[in-house]
């Protein structure tokens, strides 16, 4: 079943990260998608995440597709322009891929490539409207294209924020839902009373929420990102469990799947951000029974 | 106003190798203001270079003549008789002023001695911030006065990324207010947060290509 058709039928969702490498090296990559193969029911793959030059999504996503799995393109604002970005689209659709995830992107000022140029011709509102566009036949000056794509469109949500922040985040949920969006991603969610307080602002747009979690996979780690990484606050307790493990995977899957149970009932769907971690993920699937 | 600031001394100096006669062309406009290629600065810089040269050994003169603004060919009469005495031209006005001069005198190599640095605002003293990227395409009524173009890392025209931080500061400086923090906590307060619920398309970069301008009135004046 694709992902488009898990997402209409209501089904729990499945996915997992896969870093594509930073070279043309693919061995590893291809392991982790055999090993995942029938555990997850697709695999997304980052496109220049963090502004780190590696290989891209597209590539990856296309070979992977045709070794039999779901995967999910991402494509994203920061590096290319408007005829790029709707090549890319065009590309992506010409290789047979469906899922699409959109994103603003990162600035190459975080990166490893500080110097570049950003682009950000469109924003992700202008890029989520040109997939829009091509799906009805015409490219973004309105000119008629041969063949119509057909593409099932995620973006991002930050679900994990508060007060005015939290009001602008709804804001932005309407109106990319209006410009075609077919599911979200959060970002990584470790405290689930603020998802909890999030999706009750915008369960009534019925559109599949995927929660992301990351695996833990230090103290070090933790505290970083929560102190870093924004929207992703971790609870202390959480942190404090994972200090007193003497086996910090065992207690970094035990924590992610605890928040897997607590995030079922709230979601669509999860998205695991193993980091390195890829082998770990058959256990917590099967400690969730998932 | 455009803010401009000097460069390096040795890119400076390294510029007026070979020339034996420059004249340090200051402007009383905008980078007079900010301080950066004003009278005083010529001063200083002449003296610098004129230091630097002597201590070398080399013969070096330069000279200081600084007009009301270099972007206007009415300032230039005076400059026009004394610049023929001069093997080069340093320019302390900004990218534009460079230009123009350089324009004027074809004949005379024309180096910038600043950095044309934005169009921007005094904060204090000697302090600048930048303000304007002259689009061409300004949005500053829906935007509650804070411009996303300028004040947005990513130039965004449909609220922030997911860069901004708990205090409402930019992903990639947390020294800078996310301008799309700003622009919700200013809207809200007048009431007028509709205003960024409205859709924005895709931005014409019509500033990439040389631009040029004449006002409504001169119209016929200028009509070919």
């Amino acid at each position: 079943m694709s992902l488009k058709e898990r997402l209409e039928s209501g089904e729990f969702v499945v996915v997992a990260e896969l870093q594509a490498p930073k070279g043309n090296d693919l061995s590893e990559i291809f392991k982790n998608a055999e090993l995942l193969k029938g555990q997850v029911d697709a695999v997304n793959v980052p496109d220049l995440q963090n502004a780190i030059m590696r290989l891209g999504s597209l590539s990856v996503c296309a070979l992977l597709k045709a070794k039999g799995m779901e995967v999910i393109y991402n494509l994203s604002c920061s590096h290319r322009n408007r005829l790029a970005l709707q090549s890319e689209l065009l590309n992506a659709s010409a290789l047979g891929l469906k899922n699409v995830l959109i994103l603003q992107g990162d600035h190459p000022s975080i990166g490893d490539h500080f110097e570049a140029q950003p682009v950000f011709d469109l924003d992700v509102m202008g890029l989520l409207g040109v997939a829009k566009r091509l799906q009805e036949g015409h490219d973004l000056m309105g000119n008629d294209l041969q063949g119509k794509p057909r593409f099932c469109i995620g973006t991002m949500v930050n679900a994990t924020t508060k007060g005015s922040v939290l009001d602008r985040e709804v804001m932005d949920v309407e109106k990319k839902i209006q410009s075609g969006v077919d599911f979200f991603f959060t970002g990584s969610v470790y405290d689930v009373s603020l998802l909890e307080t999030f999706v009750k602002r915008v369960s009534h747009f019925k559109v599949p929420i995927i929660v992301s979690i990351t695996l833990l996979k230090s103290v070090g780690m933790a505290r970083y990102v929560d102190k870093h990484v924004e929207g992703a606050s971790i609870p202390d307790s959480i942190i404090d469990k994972l200090m007193k493990a003497s086996d910090k995977r065992e207690a970094s899957i035990e924590i992610a799947g605890d928040l897997m149970k607590e995030l079922r009932p709230l979601c669509q769907g999860v998205q695991i951000i193993p980091i390195g971690w890829e082998n770990l993920i058959p256990s917590l699937l099967a400690q969730v029974g998932l | 106003m455009i803010v401009g600031e000097r460069k390096p001394f040795d890119e400076i100096k390294e510029m007026m190798k070979g020339f034996k006669k420059v004249l340090n062309v200051g402007c009383g406009g905008c980078t007079s203001i900010c301080m950066a290629g004003g009278q005083k600065e010529v001063g200083t810089l002449n003296e610098e270079l004129q230091n630097a040269f002597k201590q070398e050994g080399v013969p070096f003169q330069i000279d200081g003549f600084t007009i009301e603004r270099q972007c206007n060919a009415d300032f230039y009469s005076e400059l026009d008789e004394i610049a023929r005495d001069y093997d080069a031209l340093l320019s302390m006005a900004c990218g534009a002023g460079v230009q123009f001069l350089a324009d004027r005198y074809p004949q005379k190599p024309v180096f910038p001695a600043l950095n044309t640095v934005f169009i921007g605002v005094d904060r204090d003293i000697g302090w600048f911030e930048e303000n304007c990227r002259s689009c061409r395409e300004c949005v500053l009524g829906e935007t509650a006065g804070i411009c996303p173009v300028t004040r947005c890392a990513k130039s965004l025209f449909n609220g922030p990324c997911g860069g901004t931080s708990r205090e409402g500061k930019c992903e990639v400086n947390k020294d800078i207010p996310c301008a799309w923090f700003e622009i919700h906590k200013r809207l809200k307060e007048q009431n007028r947060l509709e205003n960024i619920l409205k859709f924005k398309p895709a931005r014409e970069w019509r500033n990439q290509t040389v631009g040029s301008l004449v006002q409504e009135a001169f119209k016929k004046r200028y009509a070919k």
